[in-house]
């Protein structure tokens, strides 16, 4: 569930993004302020309060599995997307996005059905670690996508 | 209802693209990297919630330095979005950051969080980078 909200969340926060970005005039780097006041805009609003909701799930999911366990598997937003708009927009979809699609698939398949987190050996120490503690070498564990 | 927005401005050159889509890269690499090491040092966030209340994992989160290091690059890897999309087609930014970031992620996780990238997880970065290209091109 955590990984289908962040799946979610972060494509249609950037379709957002985008509408609202191509809706404005061209902003330079010498006027950096102009891409402030985009954040006030409606549809750049509506794309952050959908990123802030993908980037609470994204720190619960990396609370509890590797980056390079969670990135693979929340790319299946962009297949949520394709088929939405082939199915409920009534979209066409080309012979190389379908392949896409399936390549996507059999990504988050193949890393999905593997070990979720690098477990490292636990402190001798009874204290917790510091949030700067070294991290130690990595052994992989069975734990489980939520 | 059509979309009739301003058009986009006249194309950058491919050296000034590219710059825009590494820094985006670049960027939002370092703060992946350091948002993943600061929730690691954190803890899992379901335990923390069932015995401290929503609350109490919020302010475990808010509490790591680190966390905030990966917010800042990750807040400077959105301006940069946001520029990148003002002078270029999402269909260009959108496939070549999201895929990109995947292969950097993944390089980026096994030097400096010491993750176990095994041959499993590269296929997948691999597949899913060309996969995104695919669907997004």
């Amino acid at each position: 569930m955590v990984l289908g909200l962040v799946a979610t969340c972060a494509p249609l926060g950037d379709s957002c993004l985008a509408r609202g970005m191509t809706a404005m005039r061209p902003v330079s780097l010498a006027h950096p302020s102009a891409l402030i006041a985009a954040v006030f805009t409606p549809w750049i609003g509506a794309g952050i309060a959908l990123l802030i909701a993908f980037f609470a799930s994204y720190l619960s999911a990396l609370s509890w599995a590797d980056l390079t366990f969670v990135l693979p598997a929340t790319a299946f937003g962009n297949v949520t997307v394709a088929l939405i708009s082939r199915f409920w927009l009534q979209e066409t979809i080309s012979l190389e996005r379908w392949a896409g699609i399936v390549l996507i698939t059999l990504g988050v398949g193949f890393v999905t059905q593997g070990p979720a987190l690098t477990e490292r050996p636990a402190p001798i120490s009874a204290n917790p670690p510091a949030h700067n503690a070294p991290l130690e070498d990595p052994v992989t564990t069975e734990a489980q996508p939520r | 209802m059509m979309f009739t927005g301003t058009p986009l401005p006249t194309t950058p050159n491919p050296w000034t693209a590219s710059a825009m889509i590494a820094a985006i890269i670049l960027t939002s690499t370092a703060g992946e990297v350091l948002t993943a090491a600061a929730m690691k040092s954190v803890g899992d966030l379901d335990v923390i919630r069932a015995r401290s209340g929503l609350m109490g994992a919020i302010r475990a989160v808010l509490t790591c330095p680190l966390f905030f290091a990966g917010v800042s690059f990750l807040a400077i890897a959105f301006f940069a979005l946001l520029l990148a999309l003002n002078h270029l087609n999402l269909s260009l930014v959108a496939p070549a950051a999201a895929s990109l970031t995947l292969v950097t992620n993944a390089v980026a996780g096994k030097i400096f969080l010491k993750e176990n990238v095994d041959r499993r997880r590269w296929a997948a970065a691999g597949l899913v980078c060309i996969g995104v290209y695919l669907l997004a091109h």
